[in-house]
Protein backbone atom coordinates (compact mmCIF):
# COMPACT_ATOMS: atom_id res chain seq x y z
CA UNK A 1 0.00 0.00 0.00
CA UNK A 2 1.38 3.43 -0.80
CA UNK A 3 1.55 5.35 2.34
CA UNK A 4 3.21 8.62 0.75
CA UNK A 5 1.69 12.01 1.66
CA UNK A 6 2.70 15.58 3.01
CA UNK A 7 4.24 16.52 5.92
CA UNK A 8 1.19 18.95 6.69
CA UNK A 9 -1.38 15.71 5.82
CA UNK A 10 0.24 13.29 8.34
CA UNK A 11 0.75 15.75 11.12
CA UNK A 12 -2.69 16.75 10.39
CA UNK A 13 -4.36 13.71 10.11
CA UNK A 14 -1.99 11.04 12.60
CA UNK A 15 -1.04 14.22 15.65
CA UNK A 16 -4.03 14.68 18.07
CA UNK A 17 -3.86 16.91 21.23
CA UNK A 18 -2.70 14.70 24.16
CA UNK A 19 -0.89 12.60 22.11
CA UNK A 20 2.40 10.34 23.53
CA UNK A 21 4.76 11.11 20.78
CA UNK A 22 8.02 9.94 20.16
CA UNK A 23 10.69 11.75 18.04
CA UNK A 24 14.26 12.02 17.59
CA UNK A 25 15.30 8.12 18.65
CA UNK A 26 19.42 7.88 17.22
CA UNK A 27 19.69 11.04 20.06
CA UNK A 28 21.45 13.76 17.84
CA UNK A 29 21.02 12.60 14.83
CA UNK A 30 17.97 11.89 12.02
CA UNK A 31 15.80 14.28 14.44
CA UNK A 32 12.99 15.01 12.57
CA UNK A 33 13.26 18.60 12.77
CA UNK A 34 10.52 19.02 9.49
CA UNK A 35 7.58 17.37 11.25
CA UNK A 36 8.40 19.07 14.58
CA UNK A 37 8.36 22.28 12.85
CA UNK A 38 4.92 21.12 11.25
CA UNK A 39 4.08 20.30 14.88
CA UNK A 40 4.27 23.49 16.17
CA UNK A 41 2.71 25.05 12.70
CA UNK A 42 -0.47 23.12 13.14
CA UNK A 43 -0.46 24.68 16.97
CA UNK A 44 -0.77 20.95 18.43
CA UNK A 45 -0.85 20.64 22.23
CA UNK A 46 -0.66 19.12 25.48
CA UNK A 47 1.80 16.28 23.89
CA UNK A 48 3.92 14.08 25.58
CA UNK A 49 7.53 14.05 23.90
CA UNK A 50 9.47 10.89 24.53
CA UNK A 51 12.68 10.26 23.80
CA UNK A 52 16.37 10.23 25.55
CA UNK A 53 18.06 12.81 23.66
CA UNK A 54 16.87 15.04 20.90
CA UNK A 55 18.83 17.90 21.47
CA UNK A 56 17.26 20.95 20.74
CA UNK A 57 13.45 19.78 19.42
CA UNK A 58 12.48 19.09 22.38
CA UNK A 59 13.17 22.63 23.54
CA UNK A 60 11.81 24.22 20.42
CA UNK A 61 8.30 22.03 21.36
CA UNK A 62 8.09 23.10 24.74
CA UNK A 63 8.92 27.46 23.68
CA UNK A 64 5.97 26.74 21.38
CA UNK A 65 3.47 25.85 23.98
CA UNK A 66 3.29 21.72 22.74
CA UNK A 67 4.35 20.09 25.26
CA UNK A 68 2.84 18.85 28.54
CA UNK A 69 4.79 16.34 29.54
CA UNK A 70 7.92 14.99 28.58
CA UNK A 71 9.53 11.23 29.06
CA UNK A 72 13.62 11.90 28.23
CA UNK A 73 16.67 11.73 30.01
CA UNK A 74 18.18 15.39 28.66
CA UNK A 75 16.43 18.09 27.45
CA UNK A 76 18.79 21.26 26.34
CA UNK A 77 21.01 21.79 24.02
CA UNK A 78 24.23 19.70 22.97
CA UNK A 79 26.31 21.91 21.87
CA UNK A 80 25.44 25.04 23.70
CA UNK A 81 25.00 23.87 27.19
CA UNK A 82 21.25 24.41 28.55
CA UNK A 83 17.56 24.47 26.85
CA UNK A 84 16.12 27.91 27.74
CA UNK A 85 12.82 27.15 26.83
CA UNK A 86 12.72 23.85 28.74
CA UNK A 87 14.41 25.88 31.71
CA UNK A 88 11.58 28.29 31.21
CA UNK A 89 8.63 25.61 31.63
CA UNK A 90 10.43 23.79 34.53
CA UNK A 91 11.17 26.49 36.44
CA UNK A 92 8.55 29.27 35.96
CA UNK A 93 5.57 27.69 33.54
CA UNK A 94 6.62 29.80 30.86
CA UNK A 95 4.43 29.40 28.31
CA UNK A 96 2.97 26.39 30.41
CA UNK A 97 4.33 24.29 33.45
CA UNK A 98 5.92 21.19 32.33
CA UNK A 99 5.66 17.65 34.06
CA UNK A 100 8.82 15.81 33.64
CA UNK A 101 8.97 12.15 33.75
CA UNK A 102 13.26 11.83 34.58
CA UNK A 103 15.27 8.90 33.16
CA UNK A 104 18.70 8.06 32.45
CA UNK A 105 19.61 7.08 28.55
CA UNK A 106 19.29 3.33 29.26
CA UNK A 107 15.77 3.68 31.32
CA UNK A 108 14.37 5.27 27.98
CA UNK A 109 15.63 2.76 25.80
CA UNK A 110 14.24 -0.33 28.57
CA UNK A 111 11.08 1.41 28.58
CA UNK A 112 10.65 1.37 25.25
CA UNK A 113 11.99 -1.77 24.45
CA UNK A 114 9.48 -3.15 27.21
CA UNK A 115 6.36 -1.74 25.37
CA UNK A 116 8.48 -3.54 21.75
CA UNK A 117 8.14 -6.55 23.05
CA UNK A 118 5.15 -5.94 24.97
CA UNK A 119 5.63 -6.11 28.33
CA UNK A 120 4.72 -4.29 31.60
CA UNK A 121 8.60 -3.66 32.58
CA UNK A 122 11.78 -4.44 32.12
CA UNK A 123 14.88 -4.96 35.14
CA UNK A 124 18.08 -2.93 35.32
CA UNK A 125 21.08 -2.17 37.20
CA UNK A 126 21.43 1.27 36.40
CA UNK A 127 19.60 4.66 38.33
CA UNK A 128 19.67 2.52 41.53
CA UNK A 129 20.57 5.11 44.23
CA UNK A 130 19.85 8.25 42.47
CA UNK A 131 17.54 10.33 43.43
CA UNK A 132 15.37 10.01 40.62
CA UNK A 133 14.95 6.05 41.64
CA UNK A 134 11.97 6.63 43.61
CA UNK A 135 9.87 8.67 40.69
CA UNK A 136 6.90 6.21 40.00
CA UNK A 137 7.86 4.95 36.70
CA UNK A 138 10.55 2.98 38.80
CA UNK A 139 10.04 0.28 41.37
CA UNK A 140 12.37 -2.16 43.16
CA UNK A 141 11.92 -5.49 42.46
CA UNK A 142 13.59 -8.74 43.65
CA UNK A 143 14.88 -10.93 41.76
CA UNK A 144 12.69 -14.27 41.69
CA UNK A 145 15.43 -16.58 40.88
CA UNK A 146 18.60 -15.70 42.68
CA UNK A 147 16.88 -12.54 45.28
CA UNK A 148 19.36 -9.64 43.72
CA UNK A 149 17.45 -6.40 43.92
CA UNK A 150 16.78 -4.69 40.67
CA UNK A 151 15.06 -1.89 39.12
CA UNK A 152 12.01 -2.31 37.53
CA UNK A 153 11.16 0.48 34.44
CA UNK A 154 7.63 0.61 33.29
CA UNK A 155 7.09 0.59 29.79
CA UNK A 156 6.47 3.51 27.68
CA UNK A 157 4.20 3.39 24.70
CA UNK A 158 4.33 5.89 22.69
CA UNK A 159 0.46 6.51 20.43
CA UNK A 160 2.99 7.99 17.99
CA UNK A 161 6.71 7.27 17.05
CA UNK A 162 8.20 10.22 14.23
CA UNK A 163 11.41 8.90 12.35
CA UNK A 164 13.73 10.52 10.14
CA UNK A 165 15.65 7.64 7.85
CA UNK A 166 17.77 8.07 4.78
CA UNK A 167 15.72 5.31 2.84
CA UNK A 168 12.25 4.60 2.29
CA UNK A 169 9.91 2.69 0.08
CA UNK A 170 6.63 3.79 -0.04
CA UNK A 171 4.80 1.13 1.78
CA UNK A 172 7.25 2.65 4.95
CA UNK A 173 10.26 -0.30 4.38
CA UNK A 174 13.03 1.45 5.86
CA UNK A 175 16.79 1.64 5.44
CA UNK A 176 18.77 3.47 8.34
CA UNK A 177 22.45 3.56 9.09
CA UNK A 178 24.93 5.33 11.20
CA UNK A 179 24.38 5.30 15.09
CA UNK A 180 20.24 3.73 16.12
CA UNK A 181 19.81 4.90 19.48
CA UNK A 182 16.14 3.70 20.53
CA UNK A 183 14.95 3.77 16.85
CA UNK A 184 14.02 0.54 16.59
CA UNK A 185 12.70 0.35 20.11
CA UNK A 186 10.30 3.21 19.48
CA UNK A 187 9.35 1.79 15.93
CA UNK A 188 8.12 -1.47 17.52
CA UNK A 189 6.86 0.35 20.95
CA UNK A 190 4.42 2.53 18.94
CA UNK A 191 0.75 2.45 18.26
CA UNK A 192 1.71 3.66 14.67
CA UNK A 193 4.52 5.03 13.21
CA UNK A 194 5.37 8.02 10.70
CA UNK A 195 8.18 8.22 8.94
CA UNK A 196 10.33 11.36 6.67
CA UNK A 197 12.69 10.03 4.50
CA UNK A 198 15.66 11.24 2.39
CA UNK A 199 14.70 9.32 -0.19
CA UNK A 200 12.01 6.85 -1.55
CA UNK A 201 13.20 4.52 -3.28
CA UNK A 202 12.17 1.00 -4.57
CA UNK A 203 10.51 -1.21 -3.08
CA UNK A 204 12.91 -4.08 -4.73
CA UNK A 205 15.70 -1.92 -3.78
CA UNK A 206 15.01 -2.18 0.31
CA UNK A 207 14.28 -5.88 -0.53
CA UNK A 208 17.38 -6.61 -1.68
CA UNK A 209 19.47 -5.22 1.83
CA UNK A 210 16.87 -6.50 4.16
CA UNK A 211 19.38 -6.12 7.10
CA UNK A 212 19.74 -2.58 6.88
CA UNK A 213 15.76 -2.89 7.13
CA UNK A 214 15.76 -0.92 10.93
CA UNK A 215 11.81 -0.56 10.16
CA UNK A 216 9.71 -3.06 8.77
CA UNK A 217 6.68 -1.12 6.34
CA UNK A 218 3.60 -2.87 8.30
CA UNK A 219 4.26 -0.93 11.35
CA UNK A 220 4.30 2.20 8.97
CA UNK A 221 0.95 4.38 8.56
CA UNK A 222 2.13 7.74 6.69
CA UNK A 223 5.58 8.24 4.61
CA UNK A 224 7.19 11.23 3.47
CA UNK A 225 9.38 12.12 1.27
CA UNK A 226 11.45 15.13 2.75
CA UNK A 227 14.96 15.62 1.95
CA UNK A 228 17.02 17.91 4.89
CA UNK A 229 14.23 16.28 6.95
CA UNK A 230 16.78 16.51 9.65
CA UNK A 231 18.37 19.80 9.12
CA UNK A 232 19.94 20.87 11.57
CA UNK A 233 21.20 17.26 12.74
CA UNK A 234 23.18 15.35 10.69
CA UNK A 235 22.07 12.29 7.85
CA UNK A 236 24.78 10.35 7.54
CA UNK A 237 25.47 10.12 3.80
CA UNK A 238 22.95 13.17 3.09
CA UNK A 239 23.85 16.27 5.40
CA UNK A 240 26.52 17.15 8.07
CA UNK A 241 25.85 18.75 11.59
CA UNK A 242 24.50 22.47 11.13
CA UNK A 243 26.63 23.60 14.17
CA UNK A 244 25.76 27.37 13.97
CA UNK A 245 22.25 27.13 14.07
CA UNK A 246 22.54 25.09 17.40
CA UNK A 247 24.50 28.14 18.67
CA UNK A 248 22.16 30.99 16.83
CA UNK A 249 19.22 29.34 18.53
CA UNK A 250 20.49 29.01 22.00
CA UNK A 251 21.48 32.94 21.66
CA UNK A 252 18.07 33.95 20.51
CA UNK A 253 16.27 31.56 22.55
CA UNK A 254 17.57 32.88 25.84
CA UNK A 255 14.25 35.04 26.34
CA UNK A 256 10.58 34.59 25.96
CA UNK A 257 11.03 37.21 22.99
CA UNK A 258 13.53 35.63 21.19
CA UNK A 259 11.98 32.25 21.22
CA UNK A 260 8.94 33.49 19.92
CA UNK A 261 11.06 35.55 17.20
CA UNK A 262 13.09 32.57 16.45
CA UNK A 263 9.51 30.49 15.53
CA UNK A 264 8.20 33.26 13.16
CA UNK A 265 11.74 33.24 11.05
CA UNK A 266 11.66 29.54 10.89
CA UNK A 267 8.52 28.03 11.22
CA UNK A 268 5.68 29.96 11.22
CA UNK A 269 6.70 32.58 8.19
CA UNK A 270 7.61 29.86 6.13
CA UNK A 271 4.66 27.18 4.86
CA UNK A 272 6.63 23.81 4.79
CA UNK A 273 10.16 22.51 5.20
CA UNK A 274 11.14 23.52 1.64
CA UNK A 275 9.91 26.89 2.76
CA UNK A 276 12.62 26.41 5.56
CA UNK A 277 15.63 25.12 3.11
CA UNK A 278 14.73 28.16 1.10
CA UNK A 279 15.12 30.18 4.11
CA UNK A 280 18.55 28.56 4.59
CA UNK A 281 20.00 29.29 1.34
CA UNK A 282 21.27 27.39 -1.20
CA UNK A 283 24.98 28.62 -0.30
CA UNK A 284 24.40 27.02 3.39
CA UNK A 285 23.28 23.54 2.57
CA UNK A 286 25.64 23.16 0.15
CA UNK A 287 28.51 23.73 2.59
CA UNK A 288 26.35 21.11 4.69
CA UNK A 289 26.47 17.93 1.91
CA UNK A 290 28.84 15.62 2.64
CA UNK A 291 31.43 15.97 -0.34
CA UNK A 292 31.69 12.27 -2.52
CA UNK A 293 31.08 9.21 -1.20
CA UNK A 294 31.96 6.53 1.08
CA UNK A 295 30.31 3.42 -0.19
CA UNK A 296 29.95 0.22 1.84
CA UNK A 297 30.19 -3.17 -0.31
CA UNK A 298 27.30 -4.97 -1.65
CA UNK A 299 27.28 -8.56 -0.19
CA UNK A 300 25.41 -11.09 -1.88
CA UNK A 301 22.38 -12.74 -0.58
CA UNK A 302 21.88 -15.88 -2.88
CA UNK A 303 20.97 -19.20 -1.67
CA UNK B 1 39.22 31.31 39.74
CA UNK B 2 41.22 32.75 36.52
CA UNK B 3 44.32 30.70 35.39
CA UNK B 4 46.80 32.21 33.74
CA UNK B 5 49.20 30.87 31.40
CA UNK B 6 52.32 28.62 32.15
CA UNK B 7 55.64 28.47 31.13
CA UNK B 8 57.62 25.22 30.70
CA UNK B 9 60.24 24.23 29.06
CA UNK B 10 58.05 23.13 26.19
CA UNK B 11 56.94 26.98 25.53
CA UNK B 12 53.39 28.16 27.22
CA UNK B 13 50.55 26.27 27.52
CA UNK B 14 47.40 26.82 29.92
CA UNK B 15 45.96 25.38 32.26
CA UNK B 16 42.67 24.07 30.39
CA UNK B 17 44.98 22.38 27.90
CA UNK B 18 46.97 20.63 30.66
CA UNK B 19 43.37 19.46 32.03
CA UNK B 20 42.88 17.52 28.71
CA UNK B 21 45.94 15.84 28.78
CA UNK B 22 46.04 15.06 32.37
CA UNK B 23 42.34 13.77 31.62
CA UNK B 24 43.86 11.53 28.86
CA UNK B 25 46.82 9.76 30.86
CA UNK B 26 44.46 8.02 32.37
CA UNK B 27 43.26 6.44 29.89
CA UNK B 28 44.92 3.08 29.15
CA UNK B 29 46.47 1.79 25.57
CA UNK B 30 43.61 -1.16 25.35
CA UNK B 31 41.14 0.47 28.24
CA UNK B 32 37.46 0.09 26.62
CA UNK B 33 36.50 3.73 27.76
CA UNK B 34 32.36 4.70 27.52
CA UNK B 35 32.88 7.78 26.42
CA UNK B 36 30.54 11.39 26.66
CA UNK B 37 30.14 14.61 24.83
CA UNK B 38 32.05 17.49 24.92
CA UNK B 39 35.48 17.28 26.98
CA UNK B 40 35.57 13.74 27.78
CA UNK B 41 35.37 13.18 23.98
CA UNK B 42 38.49 15.80 23.27
CA UNK B 43 40.53 14.18 25.82
CA UNK B 44 39.79 10.77 24.64
CA UNK B 45 40.66 11.76 21.08
CA UNK B 46 43.98 12.79 22.42
CA UNK B 47 44.68 9.83 23.69
CA UNK B 48 44.03 7.76 20.97
CA UNK B 49 46.32 9.52 18.70
CA UNK B 50 49.13 9.66 21.46
CA UNK B 51 49.73 6.85 23.78
CA UNK B 52 46.57 4.53 24.09
CA UNK B 53 46.43 3.51 19.77
CA UNK B 54 44.29 0.68 20.80
CA UNK B 55 41.50 2.28 23.11
CA UNK B 56 38.15 0.95 22.11
CA UNK B 57 36.25 3.70 22.28
CA UNK B 58 32.01 3.36 23.28
CA UNK B 59 29.36 5.59 22.64
CA UNK B 60 26.25 5.83 24.38
CA UNK B 61 24.38 6.08 20.59
CA UNK B 62 25.72 3.29 19.48
CA UNK B 63 28.93 3.35 17.96
CA UNK B 64 31.88 1.12 19.05
CA UNK B 65 35.70 1.41 18.61
CA UNK B 66 35.18 4.45 15.89
CA UNK B 67 37.74 6.48 14.76
CA UNK B 68 37.00 9.87 16.23
CA UNK B 69 37.59 12.16 13.17
CA UNK B 70 38.54 15.74 14.19
CA UNK B 71 36.74 16.51 17.59
CA UNK B 72 32.71 16.70 16.88
CA UNK B 73 30.47 18.38 19.16
CA UNK B 74 27.55 16.03 20.25
CA UNK B 75 28.64 12.49 20.41
CA UNK B 76 25.65 11.36 18.07
CA UNK B 77 27.30 12.76 14.69
CA UNK B 78 29.07 10.84 11.60
CA UNK B 79 32.51 12.49 12.37
CA UNK B 80 32.46 10.12 15.97
CA UNK B 81 31.51 7.07 14.28
CA UNK B 82 33.92 6.96 11.04
CA UNK B 83 34.89 3.00 10.76
CA UNK B 84 33.52 2.03 13.32
CA UNK B 85 33.44 -2.01 14.36
CA UNK B 86 29.44 -1.70 14.93
CA UNK B 87 27.44 0.79 14.79
CA UNK B 88 24.63 -0.67 17.26
CA UNK B 89 21.87 0.66 19.27
CA UNK B 90 21.99 2.33 22.44
CA UNK B 91 20.55 -0.49 24.56
CA UNK B 92 23.09 -2.06 22.96
CA UNK B 93 25.79 -0.35 24.25
CA UNK B 94 24.23 0.63 27.54
CA UNK B 95 23.16 -2.55 28.26
CA UNK B 96 25.14 -5.03 26.81
CA UNK B 97 28.67 -3.45 27.17
CA UNK B 98 28.16 -0.88 30.28
CA UNK B 99 25.47 -3.17 32.33
CA UNK B 100 27.10 -6.52 31.38
CA UNK B 101 30.25 -4.92 33.11
CA UNK B 102 32.79 -4.51 29.55
CA UNK B 103 33.20 -1.36 30.12
CA UNK B 104 36.76 -0.48 31.81
CA UNK B 105 36.55 3.49 32.33
CA UNK B 106 33.52 5.85 31.82
CA UNK B 107 34.81 9.12 31.11
CA UNK B 108 31.98 12.25 31.80
CA UNK B 109 31.62 16.15 32.06
CA UNK B 110 29.76 17.00 35.60
CA UNK B 111 27.69 20.20 36.47
CA UNK B 112 27.63 19.56 40.23
CA UNK B 113 30.52 16.93 42.23
CA UNK B 114 29.82 16.62 46.14
CA UNK B 115 32.59 15.61 48.36
CA UNK B 116 31.49 11.43 48.00
CA UNK B 117 31.49 11.84 44.35
CA UNK B 118 27.93 12.23 43.74
CA UNK B 119 27.09 14.22 40.05
CA UNK B 120 24.01 16.30 39.74
CA UNK B 121 22.71 17.60 36.81
CA UNK B 122 19.38 17.71 37.19
CA UNK B 123 18.30 20.58 39.20
CA UNK B 124 20.08 23.38 41.07
CA UNK B 125 17.70 24.46 44.04
CA UNK B 126 14.83 22.49 45.56
CA UNK B 127 14.01 19.81 43.02
CA UNK B 128 10.03 20.93 42.79
CA UNK B 129 10.77 24.36 42.77
CA UNK B 130 13.92 25.00 40.35
CA UNK B 131 16.10 27.74 40.70
CA UNK B 132 17.68 26.21 37.91
CA UNK B 133 16.94 23.44 35.70
CA UNK B 134 19.68 21.70 34.20
CA UNK B 135 19.35 18.71 31.27
CA UNK B 136 19.49 15.96 33.34
CA UNK B 137 20.87 12.59 33.02
CA UNK B 138 21.93 11.57 29.88
CA UNK B 139 23.72 8.43 29.82
CA UNK B 140 25.77 9.77 32.85
CA UNK B 141 23.80 8.04 35.06
CA UNK B 142 24.48 4.75 33.98
CA UNK B 143 27.92 5.27 33.48
CA UNK B 144 28.73 6.54 37.11
CA UNK B 145 26.30 3.00 37.84
CA UNK B 146 28.33 0.91 35.75
CA UNK B 147 31.59 2.09 35.30
CA UNK B 148 34.61 0.50 37.78
CA UNK B 149 36.69 3.20 36.77
CA UNK B 150 34.85 6.64 36.58
CA UNK B 151 36.95 9.93 34.88
CA UNK B 152 35.07 12.96 35.51
CA UNK B 153 36.83 16.41 33.87
CA UNK B 154 35.19 19.45 34.79
CA UNK B 155 36.62 22.83 35.13
CA UNK B 156 36.94 24.15 38.59
CA UNK B 157 34.91 26.29 40.28
CA UNK B 158 33.29 26.26 43.83
CA UNK B 159 29.96 26.10 42.96
CA UNK B 160 30.72 22.79 41.02
CA UNK B 161 32.11 21.55 44.19
CA UNK B 162 29.19 21.23 46.67
CA UNK B 163 29.81 19.60 49.86
CA UNK B 164 26.42 18.18 48.92
CA UNK B 165 24.35 17.80 45.32
CA UNK B 166 21.38 19.46 45.33
CA UNK B 167 20.29 15.77 43.55
CA UNK B 168 21.80 13.01 43.00
CA UNK B 169 21.41 12.52 39.74
CA UNK B 170 24.69 10.18 39.18
CA UNK B 171 25.67 7.85 42.33
CA UNK B 172 29.12 8.16 43.33
CA UNK B 173 29.73 7.00 46.88
CA UNK B 174 25.91 8.54 48.07
CA UNK B 175 26.13 9.26 51.56
CA UNK B 176 29.49 7.73 52.44
CA UNK B 177 30.60 3.51 52.81
CA UNK B 178 28.39 0.73 51.95
CA UNK B 179 25.88 2.94 50.57
CA UNK B 180 26.26 2.00 47.36
CA UNK B 181 25.71 -2.05 47.81
CA UNK B 182 22.67 -0.90 50.05
CA UNK B 183 21.23 0.65 47.45
CA UNK B 184 21.56 -2.41 45.23
CA UNK B 185 24.48 -1.42 42.52
CA UNK B 186 26.58 -3.89 41.19
CA UNK B 187 29.85 -1.83 41.12
CA UNK B 188 30.56 -1.09 44.46
CA UNK B 189 34.05 0.80 45.03
CA UNK B 190 34.27 2.26 41.97
CA UNK B 191 37.52 4.49 41.37
CA UNK B 192 36.07 8.40 40.88
CA UNK B 193 39.02 10.47 39.36
CA UNK B 194 38.06 14.22 39.19
CA UNK B 195 40.31 15.95 36.72
CA UNK B 196 39.85 19.88 36.70
CA UNK B 197 42.61 22.85 35.75
CA UNK B 198 43.29 22.94 39.00
CA UNK B 199 43.66 19.21 40.91
CA UNK B 200 42.93 16.01 40.51
CA UNK B 201 41.56 13.85 42.99
CA UNK B 202 40.51 10.57 43.54
CA UNK B 203 37.82 8.89 45.78
CA UNK B 204 39.21 6.65 48.64
CA UNK B 205 37.24 3.31 48.44
CA UNK B 206 37.50 2.72 52.30
CA UNK B 207 35.86 6.26 52.76
CA UNK B 208 33.72 6.99 49.76
CA UNK B 209 35.53 11.20 49.66
CA UNK B 210 37.64 12.78 47.44
CA UNK B 211 41.50 12.98 47.94
CA UNK B 212 43.83 15.34 45.99
CA UNK B 213 46.45 13.31 44.60
CA UNK B 214 47.74 15.98 42.32
CA UNK B 215 48.00 19.73 41.91
CA UNK B 216 48.33 21.85 38.64
CA UNK B 217 51.40 23.75 38.12
CA UNK B 218 51.48 26.12 39.93
CA UNK B 219 48.51 25.54 42.21
CA UNK B 220 48.81 25.47 45.72
CA UNK B 221 46.24 23.53 48.02
CA UNK B 222 45.20 26.94 49.38
CA UNK B 223 43.90 27.40 45.68
CA UNK B 224 41.97 24.53 46.11
CA UNK B 225 40.39 24.85 49.34
CA UNK B 226 39.38 28.22 48.30
CA UNK B 227 37.51 27.13 45.41
CA UNK B 228 36.14 24.14 46.85
CA UNK B 229 33.21 23.73 49.11
CA UNK B 230 34.46 20.45 50.59
CA UNK B 231 37.84 20.09 52.37
CA UNK B 232 39.22 17.07 50.55
CA UNK B 233 41.81 14.66 51.80
CA UNK B 234 45.71 14.89 50.85
CA UNK B 235 47.39 11.81 49.47
CA UNK B 236 50.65 11.02 51.02
CA UNK B 237 52.10 10.99 47.51
CA UNK B 238 50.91 14.32 46.35
CA UNK B 239 52.53 15.64 43.21
CA UNK B 240 52.75 18.06 40.42
CA UNK B 241 50.80 16.74 37.28
CA UNK B 242 53.80 16.35 34.67
CA UNK B 243 54.12 19.26 32.18
CA UNK B 244 52.55 18.13 28.40
CA UNK B 245 54.87 17.00 25.95
CA UNK B 246 55.87 18.69 23.01
CA UNK B 247 53.76 15.82 21.31
CA UNK B 248 50.73 16.17 23.36
CA UNK B 249 50.52 20.02 22.79
CA UNK B 250 51.13 19.97 18.99
CA UNK B 251 48.35 16.95 18.96
CA UNK B 252 45.92 18.42 21.06
CA UNK B 253 46.07 21.85 19.19
CA UNK B 254 46.74 20.48 15.62
CA UNK B 255 44.88 17.21 15.32
CA UNK B 256 42.21 17.05 17.92
CA UNK B 257 41.18 20.68 18.34
CA UNK B 258 42.09 23.06 15.48
CA UNK B 259 39.86 25.79 15.54
CA UNK B 260 39.97 25.47 19.29
CA UNK B 261 36.17 25.09 19.80
CA UNK B 262 37.04 23.35 23.28
CA UNK B 263 40.38 24.96 24.06
CA UNK B 264 39.97 29.00 23.84
CA UNK B 265 42.84 30.19 21.81
CA UNK B 266 44.53 33.53 22.00
CA UNK B 267 46.79 33.39 24.81
CA UNK B 268 49.58 31.09 24.02
CA UNK B 269 50.20 30.84 20.66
Amino acid sequence: MDKLCSLREAITEEIEDGMAVAMGCTLESLIPFAAGYEIIRQKKRDLTLIAPISDIQFDQLIGAGCVRRVIASWVGNVAAGLGHNFRRAAEEGVPYPLEIEEHSNFTVALGLKAAAMGVSFLPTKTVRGSDFSRAEHFRSVTCPFGGEELLAVRSIVPDVAILHVQKSDCEGNAHVWGNLGVAHEAAFAAKKVILSSEEIVTHEHILSDPNRTIIPGFLVCRVIHEPLGSHPSPAQGYARRDDDFYFDYHDLSRSRKGTLSWLEKWVFSVKDHAGYLALLGEERLKGLKPQGDLFSPRVSFNF
Amino acid sequence: MTVGLTRSEHGSYDLDELMIIEAARHIRNGDVVMVGTGLPMVATTLAMKTHAPELVAVIESGPIDPIIMQTPISVSDPRAMHEAARLGSLREVLGCVLQRGLVDIGFIGGAQIDQFGNINSTVIGDYRSPKVRLPGSGGANDIACHARRLLIIVSHEKRRFPLKCDYVTSPGYLNGPGARQRAGLKVLTPTITVVTNLVVMETDAETGLFCVTKLMPGVDLDAVYGNTGFRPGVASTLEEVAPPSDRDLETLREEVDPDGVYVKRGKSH
